[in-house]
């Protein structure tokens, strides 16, 4: 065979991160540095109600008494919270009805991302509200969901059009002081997404959002809240990609979701943040908070691709406060390079017969850490509590590392609580079987990593699936050992 | 102070004591924002005005005390009262092997040579509680087992507490050697006799040589004034075994802390327990296996069944260094909450830096089977014995591992009276 291991080593080194460019488009940045000031002056920008710049600046005060947290396993350089510009958006905020009126470079960008909105709009049924640098600037489908009462648009929109949702819900799962990160995007998050599903309502199609760093040196502070009224479902896609960039870049998110009696909700994201060149040079940090309410017999479903960022903090997590509400969360995190992914899922559950699964499957190669934490908590009112937990890790290469933090609080006899985790690498004995039968090596592990990681890739939806199966091999090319 | 009156200030321990000091003047005792002790809190112990060093000589008579023995089988013994050392109901040997006292082996010459080398090597020398006691401990077991040697009957280390004092706390410290091909059983359990508070906390260092085997038992069965702390420290070198069983059932608050440390290829660990208490007892099981040698292997398996408000807390650990390939690590960890106020709290950690390994972990919580149940009270088992049955069988693959009859048979009667019945054979 003529293709060695040292070369495709030398052809990966060499392969730059495949989305890494960057758009030009004129941006209005605010001064960099954090204060109130600036928290007001992103409120009067996104021309919010008084009620929200309070809300923000109660955030902003509770953050300046909060110490950024170190228990994660995970090191990196501290980022200096007085040297980000906390609000960036493009200059104009046209509304458009049609893609013609749409920036040509924007769309171009977008066909370089292999998102065309007009191929997904026909192909995927998708309505995608893209959100480029923070504002809103596409949306469609929007018809279609509004004949059926569905709300689907920025958080900025929501709280001009639907203050009174949005006044009720936002901080109910995840307050402005839950954590540091929290707090901080409570005080300057400068857009994101809403949706509301009324009662009984199955939304007919995927919602979808794509999130981009663009401007240089701009922290993305998103924030989303999603509302499932009692018996409606929806399923809700996120993805993300970010052009190269060397300095670290910020991503400290907060998502909400709510699911009331009998609803359900479906989260799925795909994370694929620059994650550093090689020498672990740059690449973005990904500090996010996501929770979900369930009320009585409702369920949130937690489905995640973690492939990118230098630094990943990220625990989804479900409170099932209502009785027989069910939690699930399916996660593949892969980390190579020098990348650190510090992940989870908190499952707490306080109502009579909830149930909860977790699956995580954990890759690392290169110099990368890999860890998985999560909890799952049994109050002492939550009978017949249910949880299956199965954590496993693939290394690959003897230079990183695979980590398994489970807590395990129980206060009730009739829990039932499962845990499993397990550690190993890819066989010999498998590459030479798939070697055998003409499939190199590459191939072979771009195989068995797949099928490692199918009970989650399964959970996606199919446009998803397709497009996470090449994330994987693309983030995972060159390890092999 | 005092207590550098009775040691020799001269002596090369007198600096590894003055930096333990400092060790623990700095961190204190720990509290629950340290990660390792979130789920227990010593808060309630340190209420207590222990006297550290008991002014009154107490001695006890044998058939007292007889009952806590293993007695049915010969062995040596090393016995302490309220920390002293007590000749007459001990028995110790130098003939071959030296099963003696700390005490002796810090101060005689011809120790000299194996204290430099062994004493407080293998402690994490920045936990604070092991500082403590390497800083105050006077007295604990020295067993020195020579190369290609063979204890020929398991030695029993007692350590008692009388109670006079109104509280008390003890240092013990005990050093084990085990040469190259040797061999040695450690029987080791704490009793206080009356229901004055004690506080124990004990370090054990054992060292394991080429294909050494060591294997050590602890029976926790105090009263529920007495609390525990019980810093196990083990370094292997290549070939060896070493096992370790905990039985817990009593005292008001135990912390087991852990540690193995390999230092050559081919290692086998063994580490189990069985926990089963009640009213408002607390055990903690804190275990650490450091893999950073190549092909070798760790088994850990820890039971749990806890009632009434009892708290149980399971952390362990395994570490794989970069350069531990081929490790098989194991670790099972599996509990039982038989009252609505029980807590179990349970942390099972993997952390592995190396890609050729099998590591896997289990942790289960539920109940016992109902179906089961209902099958033993069909064929007119009663409910309690039916639940002892089933227990029984819960514990019964730590068992299985122990070596010596005696203490199983010791163990099964514990678990017996724990559960309150009485099952007319033993396991």
């Amino acid at each position: 065979m003529a293709y060695t291991e040292e070369e495709l080593k030398k052809e990966l080194e060499t392969k730059e991160y495949e989305y890494g460019f960057y758009t030009d488009i004129e941006s209005d940045t605010l001064p960099i540095g954090l204060n109130e000031d600036i928290v007001r002056a992103i409120s009067k920008k996104k021309n919010e109600p008084q009620w929200m710049t309070d809300w923000r600046l109660e955030a902003f005060s509770h953050w300046k008494q909060m110490e950024e947290p170190e228990w994660a396993n995970v090191t990196y350089k501290k980022p200096d919270f007085q040297a980000i510009s906390y609000y960036s958006a493009p200059v104009s905020k046209p509304k458009y009805d049609s893609l013609d009126e749409v920036d040509p470079e924007l769309l171009d960008t977008f066909k370089r991302l292999g998102i065309s909105l007009d191929e997904q709009k026909k192909l995927a049924g998708v309505a995608v509200d893209v959100v480029m640098d923070s504002v809103s600037v596409a949306t469609s489908f929007k018809k279609t969901l509004g004949e059926k009462g569905i709300i689907f648009c920025s958080i900025s929109e929501a709280i001009q059009n639907h203050p009174e949702l949005v006044k009720k819900y936002l901080g109910t799962v995840v307050p402005q002081k839950d954590n540091f990160y929290a707090a901080l995007n409570s005080a300057v998050f400068s857009d994101g997404s809403f949706c509301y599903i009324p009662k009984g309502v199955r939304c007919p199609m995927e919602l979808s959002t794509y999130f981009r760093i663009n401007q240089a040196g701009t922290g993305q502070f998103e924030r989303t809240l999603v509302i499932a009224d009692e018996s409606s479902y929806v399923s809700y896609l996120e993805g993300c990609t970010a052009p190269t960039r060397d300095e670290n870049q910020l991503h400290a998110a907060v998502v909400e979701l709510i699911a009331m009696d009998d609803a359900e909700i479906k989260y799925s994201t795909v994370q694929n943040w620059f994650p550093g060149d090689k020498e672990g040079k740059g690449g973005v940090f990904n500090f996010v908070t996501k929770r979900g309410l369930c009320e009585n017999r409702a369920k949130i479903s937690w489905t995640q691709v973690e492939t990118g960022s230098a630094v990943t903090w990220k625990y989804p997590s479900c409170v099932l406060k209502g009785d027989n509400s069910v939690g699930e969360f399916y996660s593949i995190a892969v980390t190579n390079n020098y990348q650190q992914a510090d992940t989870g899922t908190k499952m707490i559950h306080l109502g009579k017969n909830t149930k909860s699964t977790i699956i995580s499957k954990g890759i690392s190669a290169g110099r990368s850490q890999n860890s998985y934490r999560g909890l799952v908590q049994v109050h002492g009112r939550a009978e017949n509590a249910r949880n299956f937990s199965q954590c496993d890790s693939l290394l690959m290469g003897n230079q990183c590392g695979a980590h398994t933090f489970p807590y395990i609080e129980t206060k009730n006899k009739t829990a039932q609580i499962e845990h499993e985790a397990t550690t190993s690498k890819i066989g010999e004995d498998q590459i030479f079987y798939c070697n055998q039968r003409g499939i190199d090596t590459e191939k072979a592990i771009a195989l068995i990593v797949n099928g490692f990681s199918k009970e989650v890739l399964n959970k996606l939806p199919m446009e998803f699936a397709v497009e996470a199966q090449k994330l994987l091999e693309i983030s995972l090319e060159g390890s092999v050992g | 102070m005092a207590f550098e009156n009775r040691v020799d200030v001269n002596h090369a321990v007198h600096d590894i004591r003055t930096q333990a000091i400092k060790v623990f003047e700095e961190k204190g005792f720990p509290t629950k924002k340290d990660e390792a002790w979130k789920y227990t809190s010593l808060n309630a112990l340190l209420k207590n005005d222990y006297s550290v060093f008991p002014e009154q000589e107490s001695s006890i008579e044998f058939n007292d005390i007889k009952k806590y023995f293993i007695h049915d089988i010969d062995s040596y013994r090393i016995v302490f009262i309220d920390g002293v050392f007590s000749s007459h109901l001990s028995e110790t040997t130098h003939e071959g092997i030296d099963v003696c006292t700390m005490g002796a082996a810090l101060t005689k010459p011809k120790y000299q040579l194996v204290i430099e080398n062994y004493f407080n090597k293998i402690v994490d020398k920045e936990d604070s509680l092991t500082a403590l006691n390497t800083a105050f401990s006077r007295e604990g077991a020295f067993i020195n087992v020579p190369k290609g040697k063979v204890v020929q009957k398991p030695i029993q280390v007692l350590y008692f507490s009388t109670g006079k004092e109104s509280a008390q706390m003890v240092q013990p410290r005990n050093l084990v050697v085990v040469g190259e091909n040797a061999y040695v059983q450690i029987i080791e359990r704490h009793q206080s006799l009356n229901l004055n508070p004690v506080l124990t906390n004990a370090v054990t260092e054992i060292h394991t040589s080429k294909r050494g085997i060591v294997d050590y038992y602890k029976i926790q069965n105090d009263q529920e004034s007495a609390s525990l702390i019980d810093n196990t420290y083990i370094s292997q070198q290549q070939n060896s075994h070493a096992s370790v069983h905990t039985f817990s059932f009593g005292g008001k608050l135990t912390r087991n802390n852990l540690q193995f440390l390999h230092k050559g290829e081919y290692i086998n660990s063994t580490l189990k327990g069985v926990t089963i208490i009640e009213d408002k007892q607390h055990v903690d099981h804190s275990t650490l296996v450091q893999h950073a040698t190549p092909n070798c292997e760790s088994h850990q398996d820890y039971k749990g069944i806890y009632g009434d408000r009892s708290t149980g807390v399971f952390n362990g650990r395994i570490i794989v260094d970069k350069e531990a390939q081929k490790t098989n690590g194991f670790q099972q960890n599996n509990n039982i909450l038989v009252s609505d106020k029980a807590t179990i709290n349970a942390k099972p950690q993997l952390e592995i830096f190396a890609d050729d390994v099998k590591c896997s972990h289990g942790c289960t919580i539920g109940q016992l089977d109902e179906e089961a149940m209902y099958y033993l009270r069909t064929r007119g088992i009663p409910k309690k014995e039916a639940r002892a049955l089933l227990m029984y069988a819960f514990a019964n693959n730590v068992l299985e591992s122990v070596k010596i009859p005696e203490v199983k048979a010791r163990v099964n009667k514990l678990i017996a009276m724990k559960l309150g019945v009485k099952i007319g054979f033993d396991l």
